[in-house]
């Protein structure tokens, strides 16, 4: 699967015209433990660039915002057992599933290389 | 505004922790990671760098008199060697600041007063001493400050820093000859020490700690700690336009003293009065957190009041939350909701002092 990511560390991994979304490695180690994903629920719109949530440390709140526009056709259910699993493995656990409505949105995220660049400016 | 650097910031930053600015210094946030240095500091001891904090000396023959014309406080019944808890306010009420006055005598007293207010406190300070024959002093460089908070914080002082407190009472001081003051005081709701010395002293004391394995604390904790011990905030819980009486700070306001003090006549007008919100702890019923800033609604989802601190507390175990609410919604027990993000939660009015202090009285 492809990996796409925003400049505030949301991915997406693209299977055809689903979407898997998370937070990457970087962000999952700022954050903390997390204790709490606030999700959206099945059957909501998201739209690139817009927040669809919110994950929360210890600290503080930080909204999640999304690489596409589209349907939320799944939430990760086993989050609100165990948030922490956002720690121990990020990238393997995605945190809504969406039906990508305009694949064209992908184009304007940056690649693994690209966000790789992108992580060495911060 | 340039951001200034305590005299450990490099140790901080050697240590790896995570520094963000705070009242205009790189401060560290947490190094081995925000809840096992809340624990440390719960089960046995931890060190926080609070240099950030400021001092002012205030001396003269009218010092007493002075301290007790902008303290809510009475400074007047204090031993030499012995400190209090107040807020400074303006004539209306409003919190100028909250701080601890330490009396060496009635002629000499230190004022430590947070970070963020150094500058508007000293102007506030100088402009209420016109007719007191008073010297203010600012001494915020001069002084370095350690906290050394949690049960075992009196056998590390005398074991890590040569330092014996056992005969010190809660909210005493004393000065060692090297003139380094030590007082039993704290923002953690545990037993511990407040240290200041010059910052060439503050370091050495720092190494000597690390040395010895005492757990670094950042200003995370801080923040937990002194919120589950239902301690305000200064920016959070108090400002400018909140009353010690609305912030429930009344047994620190000393409305009878002689003289009275600069805001006595307002606050006595609402304690009579009853103040129109008032701040409460909040359970909330969710595993979301209330921050500050978020919402307190009715049961009819009118608002009712504003989150000031909210954390998925450590030592108690849920979300909890300090707000302010409307007077006649703040009686234990009241029914409300929390607004978190797009969301409402149950909350219930309980004590705000959610953890129960380990004080060594």
């Amino acid at each position: 699967m492809k990996i796409y990511y925003l400049p505030s560390h949301e991915y997406i991994k693209v299977d055809g015209s689903v979407g898997f979304i998370g937070v990457s490695e970087y962000a999952a180690k700022q954050l903390g433990a997390v204790t709490y994903v606030d999700m959206p629920d099945e059957g909501d719109d998201v739209e690139a660039g817009e927040e669809f949530g919110a994950i929360e440390s210890r600290k503080a709140a930080s909204d999640l915002y999304s690489p596409v526009s589209g349907e939320v056709i799944g939430v990760n259910e086993d989050l609100a057992d165990d948030p922490k699993l956002i720690n121990n493995a990020p990238l393997d656990t995605w945190i809504i599933k969406v039906d990508i409505s305009d694949p064209s949105e992908l184009d304007s995220l940056m690649d693994q290389e690209a966000y790789d660049k992108y992580l060495a400016t911060l | 505004m340039e951001t200034k650097k305590t005299c450990l910031h490099s140790r901080h930053t050697s240590l790896g922790a995570s520094m963000s600015p705070f009242a205009g210094y790189d401060m560290p946030i947490e190094y081995a990671g925000l809840d096992a240095e809340h624990t440390a500091v719960r089960t046995c001891c931890g060190v926080f760098d609070v240099s950030h904090m400021g001092e002012v000396d205030i001396k003269g023959p009218d010092a007493l008199r002075f301290v007790n014309h902008i303290f809510t406080n009475d400074a007047s019944t204090l031993a030499d060697g012995q400190c209090a808890y107040g807020m400074m306010t303006r004539a209306d009420g409003g919190t100028v600041d909250d701080l601890l006055v330490y009396r060496r005598s009635a002629g000499d007293f230190i004022l430590v007063i947070n970070a963020s207010n150094t500058a508007k406190d000293i102007e506030w300070i100088r402009q209420c001493s016109p007719g007191f024959d008073v010297e203010i002093s600012d001494r915020c460089a001069d002084f370095g400050q350690l906290a050394v908070q949690g049960p075992d914080s009196e056998k590390t002082m005398r074991e890590v820093l040569g330092i014996d407190c056992s005969g010190l009472g809660f909210y005493y001081f004393t000065t060692l000859p090297d003139l380094t003051i030590v007082s039993r005081t704290g923002y953690t709701g545990e037993d511990g020490f407040e240290v200041y010395a010059a910052p060439g002293k503050i370091v050495d004391m720092w190494d000597r700690l690390m040395a010895a394995g005492v757990a670094p604390c950042g200003l995370g904790c801080r923040d937990t700690l002194r919120f589950e011990a239902g301690l305000p905030l200064y920016g959070d819980e108090l400002d400018d336009d909140i009353t010690p009486i609305e912030a429930g700070l009344g047994m620190f306001v000393k409305l009878d003293k002689e003289g009275g003090f600069i805001g006595r006549d307002a606050l006595a007008r609402q304690k009579v009065e009853g103040p129109k919100r008032k701040l409460v702890g909040l359970e909330i019923d969710s595993p979301a957190t209330a921050r500050h800033g978020f919402e307190v609604l009715d049961m009819n989802g009118a608002v009712v009041g504003h989150i000031t601190t909210g954390y998925n507390s450590i030592s108690v175990g849920k979300n909890i939350a300090m707000a302010f609410v409307d007077a006649p919604y703040a009686a234990l027990g009241s029914e409300l909701q929390v607004k978190i993000r797009r969301k409402t939660a149950p909350a219930k009015v309980i004590k705000k002092r959610f953890y129960t202090p380990n004080y060594k009285k």
